[in-house]
């Protein structure tokens, strides 16, 4: 209990200065219309041809966005060495990087529920006929996309080069994450229900969060004490 | 004495190398559709073998360097993942000359070679880390950390570019099954050689690194007042 | 009764030692002012104090337990060189936070209480990084104290610090002190820290060069330890 209360108040505190200052969040968000925008210099955008890559094209987006997200997560506490402080205080380094995986997490859905509104207006995309479905494919992959990205700011905080590092390190490792998301969307962009190989992917998805949140919880003081 | 053994080691490699080389293109006839460029599989698959042993080897060497900080883990780590990366690099490029010839283009996006570039690009990643971190046992600890984290994700990056590639129709490649028993000798045969090889490329990358840490304490030590 | 038992602590990065066998012991109560060069290691063992990083062998132990526990975190109070405070987050939030990652009973009332004791609480709702230098000095001893430590690890305490906020660590660490606190500080001899501290720690080259009681001779030459203990 007193574990949950310690990851809320990171998330909370998280998500406090984000909103105020609004730094990360603005570069993300603006980002990512941006790239919502050239996709359509990319290729012709008629609504059938949106609609069969719509899921590549939104998971692109989400995910460029995201690495700008990321990025502050841990850079954010450089300043004044608030790392440290944190660190030497009684929350446990796992507590600390679920509560800013988890502020990530719902700055980045801020970030989707933004986006498919514009996606659907620019590219005449009807979004939203599964919404139930849709709504489960956000949390699940963007959850996927937080862990691995929260995982590797701490990762590559100390470093020279970070805001470098990061994209380089998480894409690769996100493929799988991305591909299972891309699949999925398409298909409720296009108004199917998962069926068949759909709920495959739906079991990767769910597999690929537990085993990296699993992964990253145990992992995480090493990364965080020397 | 350590360094007989490499010599050792180098010269049965050569040696089993040339053997192989004798009987593949002397002995073996050519394969019935593919003729004389099908030999490349037997430089192709067994660097295929080798690169994912020596990740292997690398996900093991970096597990016990977390549990009990001894930096020889860690030059085992870097110089097998160093290793693994040039044995991938010669998957793949054999896997394009091949693909070249056979299918008359240097690149297809099948399952195979998709899985096999993203996973050399997730390694590769392992270096360009640990170029990036000055302190080596913060460089050790990071880059251990990222090793684990890199082969997890294999199986994944695996399954679900196969998943997603296969509902393509593809090239057949080659049917295990079908394969004849001399060429299927030499494909095992052929990896022994490159295995010593590799143990012997790793022997000296190590060294190299347990030099390049003795160094980097001097320079601390002469920095020190 | 033994606040911080130090037992043969190494630490090396890669294959050089920046730490080499440092063993001593802390007597609950006392003030330890821990000497050395730049570059000699306290910053490093400090760390490994406030269990910021791991030593390579050895090991410490703080009021009887494992220096990475739980219980021993929330006894400890640390100041480094960064102050640790939010700077877009108001005072009272930036206390009123670390009253809660330390567990305090009314997190809302210890924030109060430290921002009339640092007087800073007519300015509780500003955001930090709209204060003064000395202001900001101010909020990070309030949220070192905060949940009232009993040992205090500190990083060269005084030196960015101005008068005032100077004068109320000060007065801080006397008032913990009294209370039975322990306190360790890495310093560079300077006055106000010898002043404070009963006992001395000299680290030369990752070295305990030297381990003891102040004496006198010591508040008035400051050179004095370096030249007795520093060169061997």
């Amino acid at each position: 209990m007193r574990y949950f209360r310690q990851v809320w108040t990171i998330a909370a505190k998280d998500l406090r200065s984000e909103l105020r200052t609004k730094e990360a969040l603005n570069a993300s968000l603006s980002f990512a219309l941006v790239i919502l925008l050239l996709f359509s210099f990319a290729f012709d955008p008629t609504a059938e041809l949106t609609r069969e890559i719509s899921g590549g094209l939104l998971w692109l987006v989400f995910a460029f966005a995201g690495a700008l997200l990321l990025n502050r997560s841990f850079a954010r506490e450089l300043e004044n060495d608030c790392l440290d402080v944190l660190v030497t205080s009684p929350v446990p380094a796992s507590a600390l990087f679920l509560g800013k995986a988890l502020a990530n997490w719902l700055l980045l859905l801020g970030i989707e529920i933004v986006c498919l509104p514009v996606f659907g207006v620019f590219y005449n995309v009807d979004w939203a006929r599964q919404p139930a479905w849709l709504a489960l494919v956000l949390l699940l992959a963007t959850w996927g996309l937080t862990v691995i990205g929260t995982m590797f700011s701490a990762l590559t905080v100390n470093l020279r080069l970070r805001e470098l590092m990061l994209p380089m390190l998480v894409y690769p490792m996100l493929i799988p994450c991305l591909m299972a998301a891309m699949q999925l969307t398409t298909a409720l962009v296009a108004g199917q229900a998962p069926a068949g190989d759909q709920v495959a992917w739906l079991r990767m998805l769910v597999g690929f969060d537990i085993i990296f949140t699993a992964l990253s919880v145990a992992l995480v003081e090493t990364v965080l004490i020397g | 004495m350590r360094e007989k053994i490499l010599y050792a080691l180098g010269v049965a490699a050569a040696l089993l190398l040339a053997r192989n080389l004798y009987v593949m293109l002397v002995h073996l006839p050519d394969e019935a559709f593919q003729g004389a460029i099908f030999r490349i599989i037997f430089f192709h698959v067994p660097a295929a073998f080798t690169c994912f042993l020596a990740f292997f080897v690398a996900l093991v060497a970096s597990i016990s360097y977390l549990k009990t900080g001894r930096m020889q883990w860690d030059s085992l780590a870097v110089s097998t993942t160093e290793v693994g990366l040039a044995f991938g690099a010669a998957n793949l490029i054999s896997g394009m000359i091949w693909a070249r010839i056979i299918w008359g283009i240097w690149w297809t996006w099948d399952w195979r070679l998709t899985s096999m570039l993203v996973c050399w690009l997730l390694y590769a990643g392992y270096l360009v880390l640990r170029r990036a971190i000055e302190e080596p046992a913060q460089r050790a600890r990071l880059s251990a950390v990222l090793s684990i984290l890199s082969f997890t994700v294999v199986p994944f990056v695996f399954f679900s570019i196969k998943w997603f590639r296969t509902q393509h129709p593809q090239p057949v490649l080659y049917g295990e099954g079908k394969m004849d028993a001399a060429y299927r000798a030499m494909l095992y045969g052929n990896w022994v050689p490159l295995i010593l090889l590799a143990i012997l490329l790793v022997a000296v990358r190590m060294k190299q690194e347990t030099r390049r840490l003795e160094l980097d304490a001097l320079r601390r030590e002469a920095h020190t007042i | 009764m033994t606040a911080l038992a130090v037992d043969n602590v190494w630490k090396y990065y890669g294959d050089y030692p920046a730490l080499r066998g440092i063993s001593f012991e802390v007597p609950r109560g006392a003030c330890v002012a821990l000497l050395g060069r730049n570059g000699a290691g306290k910053t490093t063992l400090l760390r490994i104090l406030a269990g910021l990083s791991r030593p390579t062998r050895g090991s410490v132990r703080v009021l009887g337990m494992d220096c990475l526990s739980a219980g021993v975190r929330r006894a400890t109070g640390v100041l480094g060189h960064g102050i640790g405070i939010y700077d877009e987050l108001s005072a009272y939030e930036n206390l009123r936070l670390f009253a809660a990652l330390y567990g305090l009973e009314r997190p809302h009332q210890a924030a109060l209480e430290w921002l009339e004791r640092t007087g800073l609480e007519r300015v509780k709702d500003g955001l930090v990084r709209e204060f003064s230098r000395g202001m900001r000095q101010r909020l990070a001893v309030a949220r070192a104290f905060l949940h009232r430590p009993s040992l205090l690890l500190l990083d060269e305490p005084f030196t960015a610090l101005d008068d005032r906020a100077i004068a109320l660590l000060q007065g801080l660490l006397r008032e913990s002190l009294a209370s039975g606190a322990t306190i360790l500080m890495s310093t560079h001899q300077l006055r106000e820290a010898l002043e404070l501290a009963s006992h001395v720690a000299l680290i030369v080259r990752g070295k305990l060069a030297h381990a003891g009681e102040r004496t006198p001779e010591m508040l008035e030459d400051p050179g004095y330890l370096y030249r007795t203990y520093g060169e061997s």
